[in-house]
């Protein structure tokens, strides 16, 4: 049976047997994201949480520039777009101003790892009651695909065209397991969003956060480490698997600090 | 009358803020302004009030704290002295194209670059014709007096929620550091988040179910999008010319001579016109209270009617452009400024009105 005809039987159309739909807190238009992007799934993860938890009247966003920049654009909820660099610190004063709302950022490698770090790492270590969402893709997307403060060794990009040369250009910076090691800052993860499976743990682990907002017991920092198939000049399914083979070697997934305490490596990995 | 008090002119900033029913205060420390920062704390807001004091790490933190709060609809004030006003100088245009109340008072020092710590007003240009990128303006306010840091501050903030705009106090390392007496207005009570909501339905405060989500920036990729936010912000620079502007006049009446002078130079002027006056020099004192809006019509009327204008600045000469504006080549008109963070004497101004202007 097509479809169509499915959808047609009343009774199929009930609310326990629908198993995929759009969250209401995602507005009804077209996302500006290259097809294949990780952002989108994100967003609709985040939107999902907020909706589960019936919060969306308490709570503000914050959204960065780079390929997010229109994500207030997507996202139903109030939000505030920041200069480069400076959400976590318009998430401070949000959140000490209005101390019962919901706060998160959401930000990308160049906006948060490098030109932001001094506010990154700042509001994570006065242990900030919000929530950091961080898209770490290894490039500066939107201005065309230039070398991240997150790009791999040996990785191109239009401003390392023949590969990253940490000799020259320095080496990647893992904010992440860096956070982890500031007081103020309660959980801390990396995830990915490429499969099924990932992207329900993104979703639990941005539940999670929002739960520690809720009980006020400090900062929750989520990295996703996605693709970016256009800057990466990959199919959407080359870039998933590149991101599986070379990304997550270096940058690995799973928690690093779960309430408040370094997630103690087990012996061999 | 209101409670009156020797207060520091930082210090009558801090209590001012406190007073005005300011929501938060963001701050980086630096010299000659670091007592505001220090005056708050001590004071407890947060106990008096409920106000949110916070030490940012940086000025570039505090501005975009400011950015953050304003975008709710809350009060919110910063401070900071020259080089730290630089570093503001981008998230006060962004507040500035997204449209945000906030209030940020220079305390000025020498310049340029680290410069001095000592009181300067170099940073006319900076504070009156943009500082940062783009086409905006904001209300700068110039006080001349300890009284001037407590009043300007309660305005400051009125204006900057009925314009939606930044406004600036542009002060200096002397009024800032000078003790005085103070006239304190009664308290005005903070606003709860019920009033917030309500009196900025723009603001991100989180969206009921009743309206569409706000969106706070300063970002329109369509050049025809952006273009109007920028005819918006230019009709709500014209009325702030036709309906803020504020100076004052000392003398001018049967003047023959005039000073146009702002904040501390005023006051020198002020000072320097008693002593030219005991010499037989008839001479008055205009002085520009809002340096934008700037009293372009008003300077033009009192200007056109005596020989001669000497424009006191600690500057190598800023306002003199705005004063030669006003007037065109109606009247002769010079400058005399120190720099660097030398306080002219009221003596060597009036050596310079008789020799630039009388004798010139």
């Amino acid at each position: 049976m097509i479809m169509e005809e499915l959808f047609a039987k009343p009774d199929i159309r009930k609310p326990e047997n629908i198993v995929y739909r759009k969250s209401d807190l995602m507005v009804d238009r077209p996302l500006s994201y290259c097809p294949g992007c990780g952002h989108g799934t994100v967003h609709r993860m985040l939107m999902e949480v907020i909706e589960e938890m019936d919060i969306a009247e308490q709570t503000i966003g914050v959204s960065p520039v780079g390929c997010s920049v229109l994500a207030y654009d997507f996202l139903n909820i109030d939000m505030l777009g920041a200069a480069h660099g400076r959400a976590p610190a318009l998430a401070t004063a949000i959140k000490r101003l209005w101390p019962h709302r919901f706060v998160f950022t959401y930000q990308g490698d160049g906006d948060l790892a490098a030109i932001g770090t001094a506010e990154t790492i700042h509001a994570c270590n006065r242990g900030e009651n919000i929530t950091i969402i961080f898209i770490n893709n290894g490039i500066y997307g939107m201005t065309g695909g230039q070398m991240a403060p997150t790009t791999l060794p040996g990785m191109r990009s239009s401003t390392s065209p023949y590969g990253r040369d940490v000799e020259l250009m320095g080496h990647p910076i893992k904010m992440t397991e860096l956070i982890a090691h500031l007081p103020g800052v309660n959980f801390v993860t990396r995830q990915s969003v490429h499969t099924p499976v990932n992207a329900r743990r993104t979703k639990k682990a941005i539940r999670k956060a929002f739960d520690i907002q809720k009980a006020k017991q400090g900062l929750s920092f989520i990295e996703v480490v996605s693709n970016c198939n256009s800057g990466w000049k990959m199919t959407p399914v080359q870039s998933n698997k590149w991101m599986e083979e070379n990304m997550f070697p270096f940058y690995p997934l799973g928690d690093i600090k779960v309430d408040g305490k370094l997630v103690e490596k087990k012996e061999n990995e | 009358m209101g409670e009156l008090r020797l207060m520091k002119g930082n210090e009558a900033i801090a209590e001012a803020a406190i007073r005005a029913g300011c929501d938060g205060y963001f701050g980086y420390p630096i010299t000659p302004q670091s007592e505001v920062m220090e005056y708050l704390m001590a004071e407890k807001p947060h106990e008096r009030t409920g106000m949110v004091v916070l030490q940012a790490e940086s000025e570039v933190a505090s501005i975009n704290m400011l950015y953050g709060g304003a975008g709710t609809g809350k009060k919110v004030m910063t401070s900071s002295s020259s080089p730290g006003i630089s570093l503001m100088q981008e998230g006060i245009s962004y507040m500035a194209g997204a449209e945000l109340p906030a209030v940020v008072v220079n305390v000025v020092r020498g310049g340029p670059g680290l410069g001095t710590i000592q009181p300067s007003q170099a940073d006319y240009f900076q504070a009156v014709k943009g500082g940062g990128h783009g086409d905006y303006k904001m209300i700068v306010y110039a006080p001349a007096s300890v009284q001037e840091m407590s009043d300007h501050v309660k305005l400051a903030f009125d204006k900057a929620f009925q314009y939606r705009t930044p406004v600036m106090i542009l002060s200096d390392g002397a009024i800032g550091q000078m003790m005085e007496k103070v006239e304190l207005f009664d308290p005005i009570p903070r606003r709860t988040d019920e009033e917030v909501i309500a009196a900025c339905p723009w603001a991100s405060t989180g969206r009921p179910k009743t309206r569409n989500h706000n969106i706070i920036t300063s970002l329109d990729l369509d050049p025809a999008g952006q273009e109007k936010v920028n005819l918006k912000l230019q009709e709500k620079y014209r009325m702030m010319e036709q309906n803020e502007v504020m100076y004052e006049e000392i003398m001018t009446g049967d003047a023959e001579y005039l000073f146009v002078a702002f904040g501390l130079s005023a006051r020198i002027c002020q000072k320097a016109t008693d002593i030219a006056r005991a010499k037989g020099i008839k001479v008055g004192l205009f002085r520009p209270i809002t340096l934008f809006p700037f009293p372009t019509v008003q300077i033009a009327a009192t200007g056109s009617r005596v020989k001669g204008i000497l424009v006191v600045e600690m500057n190598a000469g800023q306002m003199i452009e705005d004063v030669r504006l006003s007037l065109g080549c109606k009247v002769k008109i010079e400058h005399f400024g120190r720099f660097g963070g030398i306080i002219p004497s009221p003596d060597e101004v009036v050596k310079a009105l008789e020799q630039k202007i009388i004798g010139g």
